[in-house]
């Protein structure tokens, strides 16, 4: 019954890590999965080419939460260039569970909005408050 | 054109379905093979009627027959299996014009769902009479089908949208709506059962408001036509669109409805074989309704179900049907609040303005995570935007879950539904 629902993917789900805004973000990216009004906001602070802060905000199912709860914690003191190269499997491999297709949005939404952030805002320019759907679908 | 009889069911044949004048659920469960079947080693409890309907063996055996007895094109074949087949889709017409009484079933096109019926009309009457700065009213319960078709339109022919809001709990603000006609519409489109919220649109008087004002108009039936009785006559519509999927027929079968000398003056939509009468290499004239409108051959077997599903629909009586949805409606209304705690529901309180669909939240669970646990269970509800992006940034909601019923659902399913969002609380709040 639990195999999605594990205790540490509601734990992260009830009180993720990284949670909320950080000071002088370097970068900064809203993505959403418009399929489940999922929204989360992703702030980087990038320094000397090093993930040194990370912080996200926004509201969305356990999936999605706990993926961004895992993935900040992954990501929060490595080189920019080793979070560029993550991919999928590498967050279904942090979450541990097995996702079904229609649920693969959920868990990649974070990812999604890191790299997106990356990609808006390399260090030092860009916009800071860009806001795009990261995972455009429509549910007819 | 002489029409012979396909299997079907009888004129004014009782079901044994129906029982001292209401239906017997369980006795129509066993018709829909579908709902014997378990999932994840439960018995199926399907809560998704307003998404696609579950279809019942007559309909499912009249696809069957068709492909494996007569399948051939239609209008064409000179021979028995073109005979049969041009008379069965033709029939179908019949049938399916007769279950929401239009006066001629000329009037009756097939489409593929509810979604190509409108933009037939968007396409086809739409780009001859709407114009620069001519306005079409819609509403903010509309289903995408009813909204983006309009969009497209009018940002090409430079015209306007206007919406009716809606009350907190679900109603259409008739005060705007007379509003609203003071700038002139040429159209409003509406639907007659709101998809997410189940809302129940007092259609004929706000129908006969858009005609004291000059402007035509388009009801999206898609919700309705499974569920209430519907007489496009008394409605008083110019154009009446719905899909078969949800009225127990073929996912591909959908019909447009609309007032003869309206499709007459309309150009085709789709150009091709059989929607012509003679072609030449410049120029060709075109055939009759409803046929200038249906280009290319059509989809005749799921044509056929459709006219199955009607008469199946027809048997059972559509007023029971309404009874039937009714009641499970107000058991769910009612048991709901008292079991489940903290569920939020969304819609009008009053059954009596209102068809089978039960949109919810249980606070501090994404309806995603409620839908998934749900589905351990065998239990399918719908959970997302449902196709209403606007109304639901105007409830100020991201998502909700959302139960809806059919001719087959029972108080069981709802006391499923109940047992099995317990279930969810539980692993949620630990």
């Amino acid at each position: 019954m639990d195999d999605l629902y594990r205790d540490y993917i509601l734990e992260h789900y009830r009180r993720p890590h990284n949670f909320g805004v950080i000071d002088a973000p370097t970068a900064t990216y809203e993505g959403a999965n418009p399929l489940c009004g999922d929204r989360i906001t992703m702030q980087l602070g990038v320094t000397n080419g090093v993930v040194e802060r990370v912080g996200f905000t926004g509201r969305g199912c356990a999936i999605s939460q706990a993926s961004a709860s895992l993935l900040t914690d992954e990501i929060k003191g490595k080189p920019l260039v080793e979070v560029t190269k993550l991919r999928v499997d590498d967050v279904l491999d942090l979450l541990g569970i097995e996702i079904s297709p229609a649920r693969l949005k959920c868990a990649t939404l974070s990812l999604d909005t890191v790299q997106h952030a990356i990609a808006d805002d390399p260090p030092g320019g860009g916009a800071p408050n860009a806001t795009r759907a990261a995972a455009a679908e429509t549910d007819a | 054109m002489t029409l012979t009889s396909e299997p079907g069911v009888a004129d004014g044949a009782v079901l044994p379905a129906v029982r001292a004048g209401a239906l017997d659920a369980y006795a129509i469960r066993d018709e829909f093979p579908i709902l014997s079947r378990e999932v994840h080693g439960h018995r199926v409890v399907y809560l998704d009627s307003a998404s696609t309907s579950q279809k019942p063996r007559a309909v499912i055996e009249a696809v069957d027959a068709f492909y494996r007895e007569y399948n051939a094109n239609v209008h064409r074949g000179i021979y028995e299996f073109g005979e049969r087949s041009t008379n069965a889709y033709e029939r179908a017409r019949v049938e399916v014009a007769r279950f929401i009484n239009a006066p001629d079933s000329h009037e009756l096109i097939f489409t593929r769902n509810a979604t190509e019926a409108i933009n037939l009309v968007a396409y086809s009457w739409g780009r001859r009479n709407i114009g620069r700065g001519d306005a079409i009213v819609l509403t903010e319960m509309e289903h995408h089908a009813n909204l983006v078709p309009w969009q497209i339109l009018v940002q090409e022919r430079d015209g306007d949208l206007e919406f009716i809001p809606i009350t907190d709990d679900g109603l259409l603000r008739l005060d705007v709506y007379e509003v609203l006609l003071r700038v002139k519409p040429k159209l409003v489109a509406f639907t007659h059962v709101s998809n997410t919220l189940g809302t129940i649109n007092p259609v004929r008087e706000m129908v006969d408001m858009a005609h004291a004002a000059g402007a035509l108009v388009l009801i999206d039936g898609a919700q309705a036509v499974p569920h209430v009785p519907v007489d496009v006559q008394s409605l008083g519509a110019d154009f009446y669109a719905f899909s078969g999927h949800k009225m127990l027929a073929p996912m591909g079968s959908g019909a447009l409805w609309a007032r003869r000398e309206l499709l007459e003056a309309m150009p085709p939509f789709l150009g091709g074989g059989e929607m012509i009468r003679e072609v030449h290499l410049r120029r060709s004239d075109f055939n009759d309704i409803p046929w200038k409108f249906e280009a290319g051959t059509p989809a005749v077997a799921d044509a056929v179900g459709l006219g199955a599903a009607a008469q199946y629909l027809r048997g059972l009586g559509m007023d029971h049907v309404r009874d039937h949805e009714r009641d499970l409606l107000a058991y769910a209304l009612d048991v709901l609040p008292r079991e489940v705690p903290g569920i939020e529901l969304y819609g009008p309180l009053d059954v009596d303005q209102r068809g089978g669909v039960v949109p919810f939240n249980l606070p501090g669970i994404h309806p995603h995570d409620v839908a998934q646990v749900l589905d351990r269970f065998g239990i399918a509800v719908r959970a997302g935007h449902h196709c209403t992006m606007p109304l639901h940034e105007r409830l100020e909601l991201a998502a909700t879950a959302r139960a809806s019923f059919n001719v087959y659902s029972t108080r069981d399913d709802i006391d499923a539904l109940v047992a099995g969002l317990r279930q969810v609380q539980t692993i949620f709040e630990g």
